[in-house]
């Protein structure tokens, strides 16, 4: 069972939330017309061996979506903190 | 040696000792025309087809642990080719009618079962879903028979159809050419196989990066020193990404964690292959008794070849939903793999963006049933520089073309698929 530290509710079962991906990933602007830079954006991944930022939905219990920082190779969690706060997050 | 009822016989009466190696321990030798990264089902195969049907034996396969001790011996051992997307269905189709020759056709018994395979449907848009699948399968003449929920309760009497049960059965599409085979067998067949056509196989041997020259590929950095190649083929499961960034390519891959789970040994219950669509579970029992089964992947990225608890409660509820006589078994072993999940549930045999890289990949849940279409189409590829017909929309760039092969529906999200 993966623990997550949730900055509003303290430390919470991986039940409790729901995956969200890597959070690296950057939404092109709306005006952004190259359909090579939309077509990185939806399909591919860094997708790495270690440390990965990635997003975690909160849905059972705040609610709120955190970004969540994990190993993927010993899935050992470090910090997590919520994603409104933007680039401060990052 | 080849194996026979005369080897078995002499050997027996030798006491077993005479046996041979089944496969040389080669040192790595400074280069070969094709390397092949990966000593899995997938790799071994494609060594093999190379040398067999290409004519190509100056070839490593290159593995970092032991033979088939990945997503070869980690699955539920499950072989059918029930697709209907254009691109997938005579991939698998190839990969079925490989499996009904492959024991002969290694010498080696692979022990694969033709128990048939059902698919639970639980609703009237399942089962219309599972007609329309059914009707290109048989278009295409692969077998494939809709049966109804009377016909499901004849032939699957154990199965949950109460009023209370979780998901109705109100029917099933079966095919009966579908089954199961010994996953170790089949990377050992497939090793011997290669050997004997001149493949060297090198275990223990990790590669830790590539050779280049100009923009080419020629080789790889291994933790055994540089193998140089003509070419060189990926083929490492949850690792493609993983390799794939060390040449410098992101791909359209998230390595994602699925368990598989065998109980305790029972007598002859399930002489079959279930699959409980609603909740995506899956079962069979193998020759020792034991129950075989999974469901899904853990759902976040992970190269960790454990799961966690959670899937584990939901696999087993949901096979206790679908079998209430599974409730009092106990599970004796549980393990992972990591899976190449692909953006659109799809696999990848084809030429890589590099010159000299070549890439099978993004199997998702299903790489062991398509492992001789795979090794097969592979070969292929790497021979002639073209893909086969049965492969050819296994590209990278098929998100950017938009022609991907969702069979799922699901969308490019790699933990739906």
């Amino acid at each position: 069972m993966l623990r997550i530290n949730c900055p509003v509710c303290g430390l919470r079962d991986e039940s409790e939330f729901s995956y969200g991906g890597d959070a690296t990933v950057m939404r092109p602007a709306h005006d952004e017309t190259s359909a090579d830079v939309w077509h990185d954006y939806v399909f591919l991944r860094d997708n790495p061996r270690g440390p990965h930022r990635e997003y975690w939905h909160h849905v059972q219990g705040c609610r709120q979506w955190l970004v969540v920082e994990r190993d993927t190779l010993t899935h050992r969690i470090g910090g997590a903190v919520l994603a409104c706060d933007g680039e401060e997050a990052r | 040696m080849r194996y026979s009822v005369f080897s078995l016989v002499a050997n027996a009466l030798g006491g077993h000792r005479g046996w041979p190696r089944a496969w040389r321990d080669p040192q790595p030798k400074p280069h070969y025309d094709v390397v092949i990264v990966g000593g899995g089902g997938h790799g071994l195969a494609t060594a093999y087809y190379l040398a067999k049907e290409h004519g190509i034996r100056n070839v490593a396969v290159i593995e970092k642990g032991w033979l088939g001790g990945g997503n070869t011996g980690r699955n539920t051992t499950i072989v059918r080719s029930n697709y209907m997307i254009p691109g997938n269905t005579m991939f698998y189709e190839r990969s079925l009618r490989l499996w009904e020759q492959l024991s002969h056709d290694l010498n080696y018994n692979v022990m694969f079962s033709q128990r048939g395979q059902y698919n639970l449907c639980h609703s009237p848009a399942s089962l219309d879903a599972a007609r329309l699948r059914g009707n290109i399968m048989r278009a295409n003449g692969i077998d494939a028979e809709l049966l109804d929920r009377a016909e499901v309760m004849r032939r699957l009497p154990y199965l949950d159809y109460s009023p209370n049960a979780r998901f109705p059965i109100i029917g099933a599409l079966f095919q009966g050419r579908a089954g199961t085979a010994r996953h170790d067998a089949v990377a050992w067949g497939y090793a011997r196989g290669a050997d004997m056509n001149g493949v060297d196989i090198i275990q223990q041997c990790e590669v830790t990066g590539f050779l280049r020259e100009g923009g080419r590929i020629v080789g790889v950095e291994t933790t055994r020193g540089p193998i140089r190649a003509g070419k060189v083929g990926l083929a490492v499961a949850g690792h493609t990404g993983h390799l794939a960034a060390k040449a410098g390519l992101t791909l359209p891959i998230e390595t994602h964690v699925l368990q598989a789970f065998v109980s305790e040994p029972l007598k002859p219950m399930i002489d079959t292959v279930i699959s409980f669509a609603a909740a995506h579970f899956y079962i069979s029992q193998s020759d020792k008794g034991g129950l075989v089964l999974g469901g899904d992947i853990d759902g976040y990225n992970s190269y960790a070849q454990r799961g966690g608890l959670p899937m584990m409660e939901h696999t087993l509820a949901s096979g206790k939903a679908l079998i209430p006589a599974l409730s009092r078994l106990r599970v004796l072993r549980q393990w992972a793999g990591v899976m190449d999940m692909s953006m659109d549930g799809s696999p990848f045999i084809c030429k890589s963006p590099i010159d000299g890289l070549y890439i099978n990949g993004g199997w998702c849940y299903g790489g062991f049933k398509a492992t001789p279409a795979s090794g097969w189409c592979f070969a292929w590829t790497l021979a002639k520089d073209e893909p086969h017909e049965d492969n050819a929309r296994f590209t990278l760039d098929r998100f950017r073309r938009g022609v991907m092969i969702d069979e799922k529906g699901a969308g490019p999200t790699p933990n739906a698929h």
